[in-house]
């Protein structure tokens, strides 16, 4: 066993140096902004860029739009196979699946030729239309994660019972839902939806081929032209990575034990 | 409860997957077997078979492959030893956030840290340079390179690999070791006619997962080399940018192919996984 831990540690270190030799080297360049010294001149470029600011602040609210058409999409249907129609279950597994088999640029690809100017739902023909078929593209992306972080957190609640007895209180179905289901999944739904966040937040396929102003085709932009800003805003990228992760872990510490007891 | 009820429920899921994956997608999959007359035809798939598109494909399938099968075998190496290995449990969570952070770290930010590593004045390229006399650029190493490229991609193929095999290995009793043993299995028995058979399905599903994952992205591979590595998802970005190849139904064979690749590793995948079910029953 003892050569066994050696090669744990070995095998471990190795892993480290591949996955932290990146950050330091990225780290260390973003900082040679200033000839001779270190500084964070490329964090404050950055920083102040108003091309930053505007496609950032539009990339956070296509991301909480995604999150808010993620939860309405998701929740009542996943709520509604486990409790009347379990038999859907596989179909629904297959087709939140399907967004990792279909690639993002061939699903983008779809939406540009089905819903162009000419065609009977002509969303690309507006930039309202635009920005709402890029967050439908992006809760297509975000399915398989939200769909499987709801399903987690239904699989912890007695869904049956909670229901039962709301409908004994006399609550209707819009009542079990907002009020019952969803604060008990509120932790699972939070999870998912920090996560598709963390995927939206720097998309670059979708929202470059519909034309929008988001985050990761300024990235894309920056990298073709700019020296040591690149580097600070993959730190900045990975920072803003890191802390959705670090949420769903708190979050994932107040979440419910399983509570299916044995009938 | 009267049957349009019953279904309200599930109606706005499906009629978004509907509408959103599953129309779109299959509008793309006539349209490549169609002419622009809109007759059936098999000329747009045939005219995949032009050197440039194919060449585009391979390096696709080779990218994909290495960095799924290096990534796979690394993240497995790494799941087994913070598991198994006997280090203390700080590394295990640690390792375990890490992989949830750096699997979702894709896409352009990925490929500015690969350059500021591997680039030419890259923090590793000069320190190899400068320190053990190594300058990898002469020896024919080029970040906007295949195994670049496939090197950027294994960033978030080995943890994604962690995240989803711990679990299964986790799974491994300790009595099945120690009934192993007592029965006199060596070591290379118990992994060979216990923990391989037992973690097979999830690894090779998770393959073809990391295949997938790789085999779509773009924004790694176009951040990083601009279109100078011609890989399939850059040749299929291009033509809907600018129609490059000069045939609409050409783009949509394009795409076709894509998904005829992801959708063949899936069913290798079901049908291994029928398989080995089987066989361990």
């Amino acid at each position: 066993m003892k050569s066994g831990k050696f090669w744990a540690w070995v095998v471990f270190a190795l892993g480290a140096a591949y996955f932290f030799i990146p950050l330091i080297a990225t780290v260390e360049f973003s900082m040679r902004m200033r000839r001779g010294e270190y500084s964070f001149d490329a964090y404050k470029v950055v920083l102040g860029d108003a091309r930053f600011q505007a496609t950032f602040g539009y990339s956070v609210l296509a991301a909480v739009f995604t999150i808010i058409l993620g939860v309405l999409i998701v929740v009542p249907a996943a709520y509604w196979i486990r409790l009347r129609l379990p038999q859907l279950r596989p179909i629904v597994e297959f087709i939140t699946l399907l967004p990792l088999v279909i690639p993002a640029i061939v699903i983008v690809f779809g939406y540009i030729r089905m819903y162009g100017s000419n065609s009977p739902l002509p969303f690309l023909a507006t930039d309202t239309g635009t920005n709402a078929l890029l967050v439908i593209g992006y809760a297509t992306l975000a399915l398989p994660y939200m769909y499987r972080a709801v399903d987690t957190g239904l699989r912890t609640i007695d869904v049956r019972t909670l229901t039962e007895a709301a409908q004994i209180l006399g609550a209707g179905w819009g009542t079990i839902i907002t009020r019952v289901i969803l604060p008990n999944v509120l932790i699972a739904v939070l999870s998912g939806a920090f996560l598709t966040f963390a995927i939206v937040i720097g998309e670059f396929t979708m929202a470059s081929l519909l034309n929008r102003p988001a985050f990761g085709p300024y990235l894309q932009n920056i990298g073709a032209n700019r020296a040591y800003e690149p580097a600070a805003l993959a730190i900045i990228a990975f920072a803003i990575t890191w802390g959705c992760m670090s949420l769903i872990q708190i979050l994932s510490r107040f979440a419910p034990r399983s509570a299916n007891r044995p009938n | 409860m009267r049957l349009p009820t019953q279904w309200l429920g599930v109606a706005p899921f499906f009629i978004f997957a509907i509408m959103f994956l599953i129309l779109p997608t299959l509008y793309l999959m006539l349209g490549a077997f169609q002419n622009d007359a809109g007759e059936f035809t098999f000329e747009n798939i045939a005219a995949l078979a032009q050197p440039s598109i194919v060449a585009a494909y391979w390096i696709s399938i080779k990218v994909s492959l290495a960095s799924s099968l290096i990534g796979a075998f690394a993240g497995l190496a790494i799941a087994i030893a913070i598991v198994r290995g006997g280090l203390p449990e700080w590394i295990r969570s640690a390792t375990l956030t890490f992989s949830g952070v750096a699997s979702n770290f894709a896409g352009v930010p990925l490929a500015f840290a690969f350059i500021a590593t591997l680039g030419r004045l890259g923090l590793a390229t000069v320190i190899l340079n400068t320190l053990f006399g190594l300058n990898i650029y002469a020896h024919g190493f080029n970040i906007l390179s295949f195994w670049g490229l496939t090197l950027t991609y294994v960033y978030f193929q080995i943890p994604l690999m962690v995240v989803i095999i711990v679990p299964a290995i986790d799974g491994l009793k300790k009595e099945w070791g120690e009934a192993a043993a007592t029965l006199g299995a060596t070591m290379a028995q118990y992994w060979r006619m216990v923990v391989i058979p037992v973690i097979w399905p999830s690894f090779l599903g998770t393959v073809i997962l990391l295949f997938a994952n790789a085999f779509g992205a773009i924004a790694t591979a176009y951040a990083l080399t601009g279109s100078s590595l011609n890989i399939v998802p850059i040749l299929l970005y291009a033509q809907i940018r600018g129609d490059v190849l000069h045939n609409a139904h050409l783009g949509y064979a394009i795409a076709f192919g894509m998904i005829f690749i992801t959708g063949l590793a899936n069913v290798f995948y079901i049908w291994f996984r029928t398989r080995s079910e089987r066989w361990l029953k």
